[in-house]
Protein backbone atom coordinates (compact mmCIF):
# COMPACT_ATOMS: atom_id res chain seq x y z
CA UNK A 1 0.00 0.00 0.00
CA UNK A 2 1.23 3.42 -0.90
CA UNK A 3 0.53 5.93 1.42
CA UNK A 4 0.96 9.82 0.70
CA UNK A 5 -1.02 13.04 2.28
CA UNK A 6 -2.71 13.98 -1.21
CA UNK A 7 -3.19 11.61 -3.94
CA UNK A 8 -3.06 13.25 -7.31
CA UNK A 9 -5.07 11.33 -9.86
CA UNK A 10 -3.59 12.76 -13.66
CA UNK A 11 0.06 13.63 -13.93
CA UNK A 12 -0.63 16.49 -16.45
CA UNK A 13 0.51 20.17 -15.76
CA UNK A 14 -2.11 20.87 -12.92
CA UNK A 15 -1.07 17.57 -11.11
CA UNK A 16 2.37 19.00 -11.69
CA UNK A 17 1.83 22.08 -10.27
CA UNK A 18 -0.19 20.70 -7.03
CA UNK A 19 3.06 18.95 -6.09
CA UNK A 20 4.94 22.15 -5.48
CA UNK A 21 2.21 24.18 -3.88
CA UNK A 22 1.28 20.80 -1.25
CA UNK A 23 5.15 20.61 -0.86
CA UNK A 24 5.73 24.34 0.48
CA UNK A 25 2.99 23.31 3.26
CA UNK A 26 4.85 20.09 4.09
CA UNK A 27 2.17 17.71 2.36
CA UNK A 28 3.34 14.94 0.75
CA UNK A 29 1.92 14.08 -2.80
CA UNK A 30 1.60 10.76 -5.30
CA UNK A 31 0.17 10.72 -8.78
CA UNK A 32 -1.36 8.12 -10.90
CA UNK A 33 -1.27 8.16 -14.39
CA UNK A 34 -2.76 5.66 -17.35
CA UNK A 35 0.42 7.12 -19.58
CA UNK A 36 3.73 6.00 -19.08
CA UNK A 37 5.21 9.38 -18.35
CA UNK A 38 4.03 12.36 -17.31
CA UNK A 39 2.50 15.40 -18.62
CA UNK A 40 -0.57 14.51 -19.68
CA UNK A 41 -2.05 16.27 -22.96
CA UNK A 42 0.82 18.71 -23.29
CA UNK A 43 3.66 15.11 -23.57
CA UNK A 44 0.82 12.76 -25.03
CA UNK A 45 -0.72 15.00 -27.79
CA UNK A 46 0.66 17.82 -28.49
CA UNK A 47 4.90 18.29 -26.63
CA UNK A 48 6.37 20.23 -29.75
CA UNK A 49 3.55 22.99 -30.02
CA UNK A 50 4.07 25.48 -28.40
CA UNK A 51 1.90 27.45 -25.59
CA UNK A 52 1.41 31.77 -25.66
CA UNK A 53 -0.35 31.78 -22.48
CA UNK A 54 1.70 30.33 -19.36
CA UNK A 55 2.33 33.58 -17.42
CA UNK A 56 5.71 34.88 -17.87
CA UNK A 57 7.02 32.56 -20.96
CA UNK A 58 6.03 34.50 -24.22
CA UNK A 59 6.26 31.28 -25.60
CA UNK A 60 7.09 27.15 -24.35
CA UNK A 61 6.56 24.00 -25.72
CA UNK A 62 4.24 21.64 -23.96
CA UNK A 63 6.97 19.45 -23.38
CA UNK A 64 9.34 21.80 -22.14
CA UNK A 65 6.60 22.70 -19.80
CA UNK A 66 6.04 19.15 -18.70
CA UNK A 67 10.07 18.91 -18.05
CA UNK A 68 10.15 22.54 -15.97
CA UNK A 69 7.17 21.69 -13.51
CA UNK A 70 8.54 17.70 -13.13
CA UNK A 71 11.72 20.14 -12.11
CA UNK A 72 10.09 22.84 -10.05
CA UNK A 73 8.48 19.88 -7.95
CA UNK A 74 11.42 17.91 -7.86
CA UNK A 75 12.83 18.61 -4.49
CA UNK A 76 9.18 17.29 -3.12
CA UNK A 77 10.30 13.69 -4.03
CA UNK A 78 6.55 12.98 -5.83
CA UNK A 79 5.95 9.40 -6.38
CA UNK A 80 4.83 8.11 -9.62
CA UNK A 81 2.49 5.40 -10.26
CA UNK A 82 2.50 5.19 -14.08
CA UNK A 83 0.90 3.24 -16.96
CA UNK A 84 -2.13 2.44 -14.61
CA UNK A 85 -5.71 3.67 -14.31
CA UNK A 86 -7.42 4.98 -11.14
CA UNK A 87 -10.34 2.28 -10.91
CA UNK A 88 -12.03 2.29 -7.45
CA UNK A 89 -12.27 4.75 -4.52
CA UNK A 90 -13.27 3.63 -1.15
CA UNK A 91 -13.52 5.47 1.66
CA UNK A 92 -12.54 4.61 5.23
CA UNK A 93 -14.23 4.47 8.66
CA UNK A 94 -11.51 7.79 9.72
CA UNK A 95 -12.54 9.73 6.22
CA UNK A 96 -9.60 8.46 4.55
CA UNK A 97 -9.27 7.14 0.96
CA UNK A 98 -8.08 3.95 -1.03
CA UNK A 99 -7.83 4.49 -4.70
CA UNK A 100 -7.10 1.15 -6.41
CA UNK A 101 -5.85 1.15 -10.01
CA UNK A 102 -6.60 -1.01 -12.98
CA UNK A 103 -3.67 -3.31 -11.86
CA UNK A 104 -4.41 -3.71 -8.32
CA UNK A 105 -2.21 -0.85 -6.59
CA UNK A 106 -3.33 0.55 -3.78
CA UNK A 107 -2.42 4.20 -2.51
CA UNK A 108 -3.90 5.63 0.79
CA UNK A 109 -4.11 9.20 1.39
CA UNK A 110 -6.46 11.47 3.75
CA UNK A 111 -7.19 14.02 0.43
CA UNK A 112 -7.84 13.06 -3.29
CA UNK A 113 -7.15 15.44 -6.01
CA UNK A 114 -8.78 14.52 -9.95
CA UNK A 115 -6.48 16.33 -12.07
CA UNK A 116 -7.64 14.19 -14.52
CA UNK A 117 -8.05 16.51 -17.83
CA UNK A 118 -10.07 14.77 -20.17
CA UNK A 119 -9.97 11.53 -18.61
CA UNK A 120 -7.20 8.93 -18.96
CA UNK A 121 -6.15 8.28 -22.22
CA UNK A 122 -7.60 4.61 -24.07
CA UNK A 123 -5.87 3.44 -27.04
CA UNK A 124 -7.89 4.43 -30.24
CA UNK A 125 -9.24 0.87 -31.47
CA UNK A 126 -9.68 0.24 -35.09
CA UNK A 127 -13.02 -0.67 -36.55
CA UNK A 128 -11.72 -4.27 -38.24
CA UNK A 129 -14.61 -6.60 -37.52
CA UNK A 130 -13.60 -9.38 -35.81
CA UNK A 131 -10.24 -7.54 -33.88
CA UNK A 132 -12.17 -7.87 -30.70
CA UNK A 133 -11.88 -11.64 -30.61
CA UNK A 134 -8.09 -11.61 -30.77
CA UNK A 135 -7.37 -9.28 -28.00
CA UNK A 136 -4.61 -9.67 -25.70
CA UNK A 137 -4.08 -13.12 -28.32
CA UNK A 138 -1.81 -11.58 -30.91
CA UNK A 139 -3.40 -8.02 -30.99
CA UNK A 140 -1.72 -5.56 -28.91
CA UNK A 141 -2.92 -1.63 -28.97
CA UNK A 142 -0.23 -0.76 -27.20
CA UNK A 143 3.68 -2.16 -27.02
CA UNK A 144 4.11 -2.53 -22.93
CA UNK A 145 6.95 -5.06 -23.68
CA UNK A 146 9.07 -5.37 -26.74
CA UNK A 147 10.19 -8.73 -25.54
CA UNK A 148 7.11 -10.94 -26.43
CA UNK A 149 7.30 -9.69 -30.53
CA UNK A 150 11.41 -11.34 -30.19
CA UNK A 151 12.12 -13.64 -32.86
CA UNK A 152 8.20 -13.16 -33.55
CA UNK A 153 6.53 -12.10 -37.24
CA UNK A 154 4.79 -8.56 -36.46
CA UNK A 155 2.51 -6.52 -38.42
CA UNK A 156 2.06 -3.05 -37.17
CA UNK A 157 -0.72 -0.49 -38.64
CA UNK A 158 -1.03 3.52 -38.35
CA UNK A 159 0.98 6.77 -39.67
CA UNK A 160 2.00 8.43 -36.91
CA UNK A 161 5.07 8.41 -34.66
CA UNK A 162 4.18 5.87 -32.78
CA UNK A 163 3.52 3.21 -35.43
CA UNK A 164 7.36 4.16 -36.84
CA UNK A 165 9.13 4.28 -34.24
CA UNK A 166 8.09 1.12 -33.19
CA UNK A 167 8.75 -0.21 -36.14
CA UNK A 168 12.37 0.80 -35.94
CA UNK A 169 12.69 -0.50 -32.31
CA UNK A 170 11.07 -3.95 -33.63
CA UNK A 171 12.81 -4.60 -36.72
CA UNK A 172 16.16 -5.57 -34.22
CA UNK A 173 13.95 -7.83 -32.20
CA UNK A 174 10.74 -9.51 -34.25
CA UNK A 175 11.82 -11.85 -37.24
CA UNK A 176 9.70 -9.56 -39.74
CA UNK A 177 7.93 -6.07 -39.27
CA UNK A 178 5.62 -4.92 -41.72
CA UNK A 179 4.18 -1.90 -41.54
CA UNK A 180 0.79 -1.22 -43.52
CA UNK A 181 -0.95 2.56 -43.51
CA UNK A 182 -3.72 4.22 -45.38
CA UNK A 183 -1.62 6.19 -47.41
CA UNK A 184 1.79 6.46 -48.94
CA UNK A 185 2.71 9.44 -46.73
CA UNK A 186 3.77 9.28 -43.21
CA UNK A 187 3.33 12.10 -40.59
CA UNK A 188 6.46 11.78 -37.65
CA UNK A 189 9.29 13.44 -36.75
CA UNK A 190 12.04 13.59 -40.36
CA UNK A 191 14.27 11.25 -38.47
CA UNK A 192 11.84 8.43 -37.84
CA UNK A 193 10.33 8.73 -41.64
CA UNK A 194 13.96 8.51 -42.77
CA UNK A 195 15.23 5.72 -40.62
CA UNK A 196 12.17 3.36 -41.88
CA UNK A 197 13.44 4.11 -45.09
CA UNK A 198 16.30 3.09 -44.52
CA UNK A 199 15.30 -0.14 -42.78
CA UNK A 200 13.44 -0.78 -45.97
CA UNK A 201 15.96 -0.38 -48.36
CA UNK A 202 18.04 -3.05 -46.31
CA UNK A 203 14.85 -4.97 -46.20
CA UNK A 204 14.41 -5.23 -42.34
CA UNK A 205 10.83 -3.41 -42.92
CA UNK A 206 8.05 -4.66 -45.29
CA UNK A 207 6.41 -2.29 -46.04
CA UNK A 208 2.47 -2.05 -47.69
CA UNK A 209 1.02 1.18 -48.65
CA UNK A 210 -1.56 2.47 -49.11
CA UNK A 211 -3.51 -0.54 -47.51
CA UNK A 212 -5.62 -1.58 -44.75
CA UNK A 213 -6.06 -4.18 -42.59
CA UNK A 214 -9.78 -5.58 -43.21
CA UNK A 215 -9.59 -8.57 -40.74
CA UNK A 216 -7.82 -11.03 -38.74
CA UNK A 217 -7.04 -14.70 -39.44
CA UNK A 218 -6.74 -17.46 -36.81
CA UNK A 219 -7.40 -19.82 -34.18
CA UNK A 220 -7.54 -18.58 -31.07
CA UNK A 221 -4.58 -16.64 -31.35
CA UNK A 222 -3.86 -14.65 -34.49
CA UNK A 223 -2.40 -16.60 -37.12
CA UNK A 224 -2.10 -13.61 -39.92
CA UNK A 225 -4.32 -10.69 -41.03
CA UNK A 226 -6.35 -9.83 -44.38
CA UNK A 227 -4.68 -6.77 -46.12
CA UNK A 228 -6.21 -5.21 -49.01
CA UNK A 229 -4.01 -3.18 -51.07
CA UNK A 230 -5.42 0.00 -53.11
CA UNK A 231 -3.49 2.14 -55.38
CA UNK A 232 -3.05 1.28 -59.42
CA UNK A 233 -3.23 -2.51 -58.89
CA UNK A 234 -6.12 -3.13 -55.79
CA UNK A 235 -5.50 -6.41 -54.69
CA UNK A 236 -6.08 -8.24 -51.63
CA UNK A 237 -3.83 -10.74 -49.94
CA UNK A 238 -2.90 -12.44 -46.70
CA UNK A 239 0.23 -11.64 -44.37
CA UNK A 240 1.12 -14.47 -41.88
CA UNK A 241 2.10 -13.51 -38.51
CA UNK A 242 2.29 -13.51 -34.43
CA UNK A 243 0.70 -10.12 -33.30
CA UNK A 244 -1.11 -7.29 -35.14
CA UNK A 245 -0.31 -3.96 -33.28
CA UNK A 246 -2.63 -1.17 -34.03
CA UNK A 247 -1.10 2.15 -33.41
CA UNK A 248 -3.57 4.96 -33.63
CA UNK A 249 -3.07 6.95 -31.23
CA UNK A 250 -5.13 7.62 -27.80
CA UNK A 251 -8.11 9.42 -26.79
CA UNK A 252 -8.94 10.53 -23.21
CA UNK A 253 -12.08 8.83 -21.59
CA UNK A 254 -13.39 9.73 -18.44
CA UNK A 255 -13.71 5.93 -17.53
CA UNK A 256 -14.23 4.74 -14.18
CA UNK A 257 -14.31 8.30 -12.51
CA UNK A 258 -17.50 8.66 -13.91
CA UNK A 259 -19.05 5.68 -11.15
CA UNK A 260 -17.54 7.12 -8.26
CA UNK A 261 -20.25 8.62 -7.13
CA UNK A 262 -19.52 12.61 -7.80
CA UNK A 263 -21.38 15.00 -9.23
CA UNK A 264 -20.55 14.99 -13.18
CA UNK A 265 -21.79 17.88 -15.69
CA UNK A 266 -21.01 17.51 -19.25
CA UNK A 267 -18.35 15.29 -19.01
CA UNK A 268 -16.98 17.17 -16.20
CA UNK A 269 -16.76 16.59 -12.23
CA UNK A 270 -18.50 20.03 -10.45
CA UNK A 271 -17.10 21.32 -7.86
CA UNK A 272 -17.75 24.34 -5.55
CA UNK A 273 -15.52 27.46 -7.12
CA UNK A 274 -15.99 29.52 -4.45
CA UNK A 275 -14.29 27.95 -2.10
CA UNK A 276 -11.69 25.26 -2.76
CA UNK A 277 -12.51 23.22 -5.97
CA UNK A 278 -13.86 20.36 -3.33
CA UNK A 279 -16.73 18.10 -4.85
CA UNK A 280 -19.67 16.41 -3.69
CA UNK A 281 -17.70 14.01 -1.93
CA UNK A 282 -15.62 15.94 0.89
CA UNK A 283 -12.21 15.36 1.09
CA UNK A 284 -11.89 14.87 -3.17
CA UNK A 285 -11.13 17.75 -4.83
CA UNK A 286 -11.21 18.17 -9.05
CA UNK A 287 -9.07 20.45 -10.44
CA UNK A 288 -8.04 21.64 -13.86
CA UNK A 289 -9.42 20.69 -17.02
CA UNK A 290 -11.46 17.72 -15.04
CA UNK A 291 -13.78 20.51 -13.57
CA UNK A 292 -16.65 22.59 -14.06
CA UNK A 293 -18.04 25.14 -12.36
CA UNK A 294 -19.67 28.92 -13.62
CA UNK A 295 -17.37 30.50 -15.21
CA UNK A 296 -14.90 27.86 -16.01
CA UNK A 297 -12.22 27.74 -18.35
CA UNK A 298 -10.01 25.00 -19.70
CA UNK A 299 -7.08 26.32 -19.68
CA UNK A 300 -3.87 25.60 -17.79
CA UNK A 301 -2.89 28.40 -15.96
CA UNK A 302 -6.31 27.85 -14.48
CA UNK A 303 -5.70 25.06 -13.17
CA UNK A 304 -2.63 26.09 -11.56
CA UNK A 305 -4.69 28.45 -9.40
CA UNK A 306 -7.31 25.94 -8.53
CA UNK A 307 -4.71 23.46 -7.67
CA UNK A 308 -3.22 26.35 -5.30
CA UNK A 309 -6.25 26.81 -3.39
CA UNK A 310 -7.26 23.40 -3.38
CA UNK A 311 -3.99 22.82 -1.39
CA UNK A 312 -5.00 25.10 1.39
CA UNK A 313 -7.97 23.02 1.97
CA UNK A 314 -6.37 20.01 2.11
CA UNK A 315 -4.02 21.27 4.52
CA UNK A 316 -7.23 22.35 6.98
CA UNK A 317 -8.31 18.55 6.28
CA UNK A 318 -4.81 16.72 7.23
CA UNK A 319 -3.81 19.45 9.94
CA UNK A 320 -7.43 20.47 11.49
CA UNK A 321 -7.53 23.53 14.02
CA UNK A 322 -3.91 24.38 13.08
CA UNK A 323 -3.27 27.78 11.93
CA UNK A 324 -1.82 28.93 8.65
CA UNK A 325 -0.51 32.03 7.81
CA UNK A 326 0.65 32.28 3.70
CA UNK A 327 4.45 32.88 3.18
CA UNK A 328 6.16 34.13 0.12
CA UNK A 329 8.71 31.80 -1.46
CA UNK A 330 10.80 34.90 -1.77
CA UNK A 331 10.47 35.40 1.92
CA UNK A 332 11.04 31.65 3.39
CA UNK A 333 12.29 30.28 0.48
CA UNK A 334 11.99 26.70 -0.46
CA UNK A 335 12.79 23.53 1.56
CA UNK A 336 12.80 20.53 -0.16
CA UNK A 337 11.59 16.89 1.07
CA UNK A 338 15.52 15.88 0.00
CA UNK A 339 17.43 18.03 2.27
CA UNK A 340 17.94 20.87 -0.54
CA UNK A 341 16.62 24.66 0.48
CA UNK A 342 16.47 27.54 -1.97
CA UNK A 343 16.14 30.72 -0.12
CA UNK A 344 16.89 34.59 -1.25
CA UNK A 345 20.13 35.66 -1.16
CA UNK A 346 20.63 38.43 1.26
CA UNK A 347 21.05 41.83 1.06
CA UNK A 348 24.30 42.78 1.76
CA UNK A 349 24.95 45.54 4.57
CA UNK A 350 28.35 47.46 4.46
CA UNK A 351 29.62 50.21 5.89
CA UNK A 352 31.02 52.63 2.68
CA UNK A 353 34.11 54.36 3.54
CA UNK B 1 -30.05 36.91 -37.56
CA UNK B 2 -27.01 39.05 -38.06
CA UNK B 3 -25.86 40.27 -40.80
CA UNK B 4 -22.50 38.93 -40.53
CA UNK B 5 -24.23 35.35 -39.72
CA UNK B 6 -24.17 32.46 -42.18
CA UNK B 7 -26.76 29.57 -42.01
CA UNK B 8 -25.25 26.29 -41.51
CA UNK B 9 -26.92 22.72 -41.05
CA UNK B 10 -25.14 20.37 -38.64
CA UNK B 11 -26.40 17.01 -38.07
CA UNK B 12 -25.29 15.72 -35.27
CA UNK B 13 -24.15 11.95 -33.88
CA UNK B 14 -28.05 11.09 -33.52
CA UNK B 15 -28.84 11.84 -36.92
CA UNK B 16 -30.62 15.21 -35.63
CA UNK B 17 -30.45 18.24 -38.12
CA UNK B 18 -30.25 21.99 -36.74
CA UNK B 19 -29.79 25.21 -38.73
CA UNK B 20 -27.89 27.60 -36.59
CA UNK B 21 -26.77 30.65 -37.09
CA UNK B 22 -22.68 30.56 -37.59
CA UNK B 23 -20.83 34.40 -37.12
CA UNK B 24 -18.43 34.87 -39.75
CA UNK B 25 -16.80 37.97 -37.96
CA UNK B 26 -15.47 35.96 -34.84
CA UNK B 27 -12.89 33.68 -36.60
CA UNK B 28 -14.65 30.74 -35.77
CA UNK B 29 -14.57 27.14 -37.23
CA UNK B 30 -16.82 24.44 -37.82
CA UNK B 31 -15.63 22.70 -34.84
CA UNK B 32 -16.36 25.58 -32.63
CA UNK B 33 -19.40 26.28 -34.06
CA UNK B 34 -20.08 22.87 -33.08
CA UNK B 35 -19.18 23.38 -29.33
CA UNK B 36 -21.03 26.86 -29.08
CA UNK B 37 -24.24 25.41 -29.86
CA UNK B 38 -23.36 22.27 -27.58
CA UNK B 39 -24.37 19.95 -30.75
CA UNK B 40 -21.84 17.04 -29.17
CA UNK B 41 -21.51 16.60 -25.75
CA UNK B 42 -18.29 18.46 -23.71
CA UNK B 43 -15.08 15.93 -24.44
CA UNK B 44 -16.40 14.27 -27.38
CA UNK B 45 -15.30 16.87 -30.27
CA UNK B 46 -12.33 19.34 -30.04
CA UNK B 47 -10.61 17.42 -27.42
CA UNK B 48 -6.46 18.46 -29.03
CA UNK B 49 -8.02 22.01 -29.13
CA UNK B 50 -8.01 22.47 -32.39
CA UNK B 51 -4.84 21.32 -33.84
CA UNK B 52 -5.94 18.62 -36.19
CA UNK B 53 -4.56 16.43 -33.90
CA UNK B 54 -7.61 14.13 -32.90
CA UNK B 55 -9.87 14.16 -35.20
CA UNK B 56 -12.50 14.19 -32.97
CA UNK B 57 -14.12 17.00 -35.01
CA UNK B 58 -14.33 14.96 -38.10
CA UNK B 59 -17.63 16.02 -40.35
CA UNK B 60 -18.75 14.92 -43.65
CA UNK B 61 -19.10 17.90 -46.16
CA UNK B 62 -22.66 17.09 -47.36
CA UNK B 63 -22.87 20.39 -49.86
CA UNK B 64 -21.10 21.23 -52.47
CA UNK B 65 -19.53 24.16 -51.07
CA UNK B 66 -15.99 25.43 -52.04
CA UNK B 67 -14.06 24.90 -48.57
CA UNK B 68 -11.11 26.21 -47.42
CA UNK B 69 -8.33 23.67 -49.31
CA UNK B 70 -6.50 20.61 -46.74
CA UNK B 71 -3.71 20.82 -45.61
CA UNK B 72 -0.90 18.54 -45.07
CA UNK B 73 -1.54 17.81 -41.23
CA UNK B 74 -5.10 17.65 -41.58
CA UNK B 75 -5.07 15.06 -44.59
CA UNK B 76 -2.67 13.05 -42.48
CA UNK B 77 -4.54 13.08 -39.73
CA UNK B 78 -7.67 11.64 -41.43
CA UNK B 79 -5.65 9.18 -43.14
CA UNK B 80 -5.30 7.83 -39.38
CA UNK B 81 -8.48 8.62 -38.36
CA UNK B 82 -11.62 5.65 -38.67
CA UNK B 83 -14.76 6.51 -40.47
CA UNK B 84 -13.21 8.12 -42.72
CA UNK B 85 -15.01 8.84 -46.00
CA UNK B 86 -14.57 11.01 -49.19
CA UNK B 87 -15.90 13.97 -48.01
CA UNK B 88 -14.59 13.97 -44.50
CA UNK B 89 -12.66 17.02 -43.02
CA UNK B 90 -12.11 18.18 -39.58
CA UNK B 91 -13.96 21.26 -38.52
CA UNK B 92 -11.16 23.03 -36.54
CA UNK B 93 -9.26 23.07 -40.53
CA UNK B 94 -12.73 25.06 -41.53
CA UNK B 95 -13.20 29.03 -41.00
CA UNK B 96 -16.45 30.27 -41.08
CA UNK B 97 -16.72 33.20 -43.81
CA UNK B 98 -19.75 34.43 -45.87
CA UNK B 99 -18.79 31.67 -48.58
CA UNK B 100 -20.24 29.20 -45.93
CA UNK B 101 -23.94 30.10 -46.30
CA UNK B 102 -25.98 27.23 -46.63
CA UNK B 103 -23.24 24.70 -46.04
CA UNK B 104 -24.76 21.01 -45.09
CA UNK B 105 -22.31 18.95 -42.29
CA UNK B 106 -22.77 16.11 -40.87
CA UNK B 107 -20.85 14.67 -37.71
CA UNK B 108 -18.88 11.68 -37.99
CA UNK B 109 -19.25 9.16 -34.93
CA UNK B 110 -17.11 9.56 -31.79
CA UNK B 111 -14.34 6.95 -32.11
Amino acid sequence: MISTDILIIGAGPTGLFTVFEAGLLKLKCHLIDALPQPGGQCSEIYPKKPIYDIPAYPEILAGDLTDKLLEQCKQFEPGFTLGERAETIEKQDDGSFIVTTNKGTKHHAPVVAIAGGLGSFEPRKPLTPNIADFEDKGVEYIIKDPEIYRNKKVVIAGGGDSALDWSIFLADVASEVTLIHRRNEFRGHLDSVEKVQELKNQGKINLVTPAEVMGIIGNGHVEGVVVKQSGEEPKEFNIECDHFVPLFGLSPKLGPIANWGLEIEKNAIKVNNALDYQTNIPGVFAIGDVNTYPGKLKLILCGFHEATLMCQAAYQIINPGKKYVLKYTTVSGVHGFDGTSKTAPKAVVKKIE
Amino acid sequence: MNQEDVKITITDRDGVSHNIDAPTDMAMNLMEVVRAYELAPEGTIGICGGMAMCASCQCYVKSDHKLPEMQDDEEAMLSEAFYVKDNSRLGCQIQINPDMDGLEVELAPES
